[in-house]
């Protein structure tokens, strides 16, 4: 095993694999250390999977450039890596006259970062929209380019082309600690050592406390909980657009949205919680969200829940990312990415390596880059079953192909929840009644095989 | 190929002996699409005794009891790994099959596509969420088609006659329930449900107790629940959510030419009562194709 890199990502997140793959691409030898037990374990598996403009990001901020810088090779590349999106539009909703009034703002502040097509729509204009949407609304501003697109498919793409691009994914692999000689970072991990000329830092929720490696972490995260909500999926003809509500000093709010497997999903909650690894959900906050979805769309009281989730996002005491260079160090830091990571990542990796460039080193000349398209899960596109074979979840017709795909390759699933993010088996409304088994027998007999 | 007559939406207990029925009455151009590999529905999976007695004058175990079903259709158009997607406006239906989409029009159509439990989310179970968490119809499949042991202590929400059969599945392969947890005051199962798992199975029986939290990272480690107004924590490396059935309707319509037979039309009934239903369904729409 090659234990000596140019470059070291700590963390499997849509940060660390945009990262890994911007550098990988740019010819440099590459690895990426996962705690987990496979890529997307930590902040990036619960989101509300939207590709923001940044029409409401700060105005002038590091996270707005990185967010519209991301966005637009999203929309340059998705073609080629394969990459769903739903161009659903998002309307911010006013429920009273106080956001009512605020809403010019809202579409001044949109128009200052560059985001020029949001307008006021009245109500009537908001009603032939959405007419599902509560009596109640009374206005909005209409975001025409925020759109849907898949949480997990898009890193695991980047993924894919930073190890065609010979780099390395280490999964169980947490980084306990490291040393800089001068030259290079000797970096102790639960799976083995390795030597890596530069330590990008992109550790999520454990961001700071990694952070501790290279000096006192002049941050701290408070991972930042958000419970979801999923409805079956007749409830995805409920709402076209993403229904946002006007943000307030502390957070977006919580936010409506179709998913782009064809459900209606309601969520984040934002608590503070010390908890970094484990996002557990609670009873009275799921019937508070659920009843806030039926205040919003009143046909959702009869529609089932399929899923609950919740995720952690890694917010810090600052408002903005944090993103720097110790070029004395050759350490990079990415820090406090919230719930704007899996939009801004692709721009996030071109500012890192425009640091690297800067600070520490000149980048090599960049081969030909190499196309990995993933499968496709997205539901309003063509998937699998619509060509044969044997569907083992019935709820969301995947094949035995597909599983056994996601099972194999250059970076098979890790664990039994990795299978299902880059499947979907046993997500839908049976969750796993039907299927599970035949999953689990799959899984079983594929890590048999390996080992 | 000529439509036909009649297409039957799913093969387990009400579709099977609808499809027997309408041969019987001499209606042969019948098709049963069973989205599975196998015919035979639920009974498939429960390993245990209990079946046969309504339809068969016989007791049997499930798988036992679906292999009758299956053999008493042989010679039919029973179509397995076949999926409907949609029910249409216009009463075709969309399908798809090993060899890909397709479509099937018919005279009449049978919705039989039977029941499953509610599952953790929809009862917004909250904690954290690690393997081991299933319903009982999920731990059939495991026990008893797969050989698998999810977990070894696991608690049992519910107590319905199916928690019961949980317990029976989990003592197949040596798996040691630690509690069932009933919310109401009473067991669910008629008496002597309560008193059979205490005593016979010597698991204990929590009434008026409801799953707080579940906890673990990779597998389960505990729940919290409430009980008789405490909080309490429970031991344990599963949970098995029991019971509350609900129809299975990946697809559904409704029209003069559209029926409906077995656990699909709610309250839960036992296998034999879904298959005489699906007699008795048959005759309806043998009837109204005459």
């Amino acid at each position: 095993m090659r234990n000596d890199f140019d470059i070291a990502v700590i963390g499997g997140g849509v940060v660390g694999l945009a990262i890994l793959r911007r550098f990988a691409m740019s010819g440099l030898r590459c690895v990426l250390l996962e705690r987990g037990a496979d890529i997307l374990s930590g902040a990036s598996k619960g989101n509300s999977a939207l590709l923001h403009t940044g029409f409401d990001a700060p105005t002038g901020s590091l996270e707005l450039a990185c967010m519209q810088a991301g966005y637009e090779e999203y929309l340059a590349i998705r073609d080629r890596l394969n990459l769903p999106l739903l161009e659903s539009a998002a309307l911010v909703v006013a429920w009273t006259e106080e956001e009512l009034a605020q809403l010019p703002e809202i579409v001044a502040k949109a128009h200052r970062n560059g985001v020029r097509d949001v307008e006021q729509i009245g109500r009537g204009a908001l009603r032939r929209r959405e007419p599902h949407l509560s009596e109640a609304a009374l206005g909005a501003a209409l975001v025409p380019r925020e759109h849907i697109i898949d949480p997990w498919s898009a890193p695991l793409a980047y993924a894919h082309q930073a190890l065609a691009h010979g780099a390395e994914i280490r999964r169980n692999s947490e980084v306990t600690s490291g040393a800089y000689d001068g030259e290079s970072w000797q970096l102790a991990t639960a799976a083995g050592n390795l030597r890596a000329r530069v330590t990008v830092n992109a550790a999520g929720n454990f961001g700071d406390l990694v952070e501790a490696i290279a000096r006192p972490s002049p941050f701290t995260i408070t991972p930042r909980r958000g419970q979801f909500v999923v409805f079956d999926k007749p409830a995805a003809t409920l709402a076209k657009a993403i229904i946002l509500p006007v943000p307030t000093e502390r957070t977006k709010g919580v936010v409506l949205f179709r998913t782009i497997f064809g459900n209606l999903a309601i969520g984040p909650t934002a608590e503070d919680v010390d908890e970094r690894d484990v996002a557990a959900c609670d009873q009275p906050t799921l019937e508070r969200l659920r009843a806030r979805a039926i205040e919003m769309v009143p046909e959702l009281s009869g529609i089932g829940v399929t899923a609950i989730y919740a995720g952690l996002r890694p917010a810090s005491e600052r408002k903005d990312y944090i993103i720097e260079a110790l070029p004395t160090q050759n350490w990079i830091t990415v820090g406090g990415i919230r719930s704007t990571g899996l939009t801004a990542a692709l721009g996030i990796a071109r500012h890192v390596a425009k640091l690297y460039e800067e600070t520490i080193d000149s980048l090599p000349k960049a081969p030909d880059p190499i196309w990995t398209p993933v499968p496709n899960l997205a539901e309003h596109l063509p998937r699998p079953y619509m060509d044969g074979g044997e569907v083992v979840c019935h709820c969301e017709l995947v094949t035995r192909q597909e599983i056994q795909a996601a099972l194999s390759g250059a970076l098979p699933a890790g664990d039994m929840n990795g299978l299902k993010r880059r499947t979907r088996a046993t997500m839908g409304r049976c969750q796993g009644f039907y299927c599970s088994a035949n999953v689990a027998a799959m899984y079983r007999e594929a890590v048999d095989a390996r080992s | 190929m000529q439509d036909p007559d009649v297409v039957i939406i799913g093969g387990g207990p009400a579709g099977l002996s609808a499809a027997r029925r309408l041969a019987e009455l001499g209606i042969r151009n019948v098709t049963v699409l069973e989205r599975e590999a196998e015919a035979g529905g639920v009974p498939r999976h429960c390993g245990h005794l209990g079946f046969g007695w309504q339809s068969h004058r016989r007791i049997w175990s499930g798988p036992h009891f679906a292999a009758a079903m299956r053999r008493s259709v042989e010679g039919l158009d029973i179509r397995t790994g076949t999926s409907v997607l949609q029910i249409g406006e216009d009463g075709v239906l969309r399908i798809r099959d090993r060899s890909g989409l397709g479509e099937i029009a018919a005279r009449r159509i049978m919705i039989a596509t039977g029941t499953r439990e509610t599952p953790r989310a929809p009862r917004f179970a909250g904690g954290s969420r690690p393997q081991g968490v299933m319903t009982t119809g999920a731990l059939q499949q495991h026990v008893y088609l797969q050989g698998f042991r999810p977990f070894k202590a696991p608690v049992i929400v519910g107590t319905e006659w199916v928690s019961f059969s949980a317990i029976l599945t989990c003592r197949h392969l040596g798996i040691r329930p630690v509690a069932m947890i009933e919310a109401q005051a009473r067991t669910s199962a008629p008496w002597p449900g309560g008193p059979i798992a205490r005593l016979i199975y010597g698991v204990p029986v929590l009434l008026n107790s409801r799953i707080l939290e579940i906890r673990g990272k990779q597998q389960v480690e505990a729940v919290a629940i409430q009980s008789d107004g405490q909080r309490r924590e429970l031991a344990c490396d599963g949970v098995i959510f029991t019971g509350q059935f609900v129809p299975e309707r990946a697809v559904f319509a409704e029209g003069p030419t559209i029926f409906t037979a077995g656990n699909v039309n709610a309250p839960l009934k036992t296998s034999g009562q879904c298959w005489h239903e699906g007699r008795a369904v048959a005759e309806n729409i043998a009837r109204s194709l005459a």
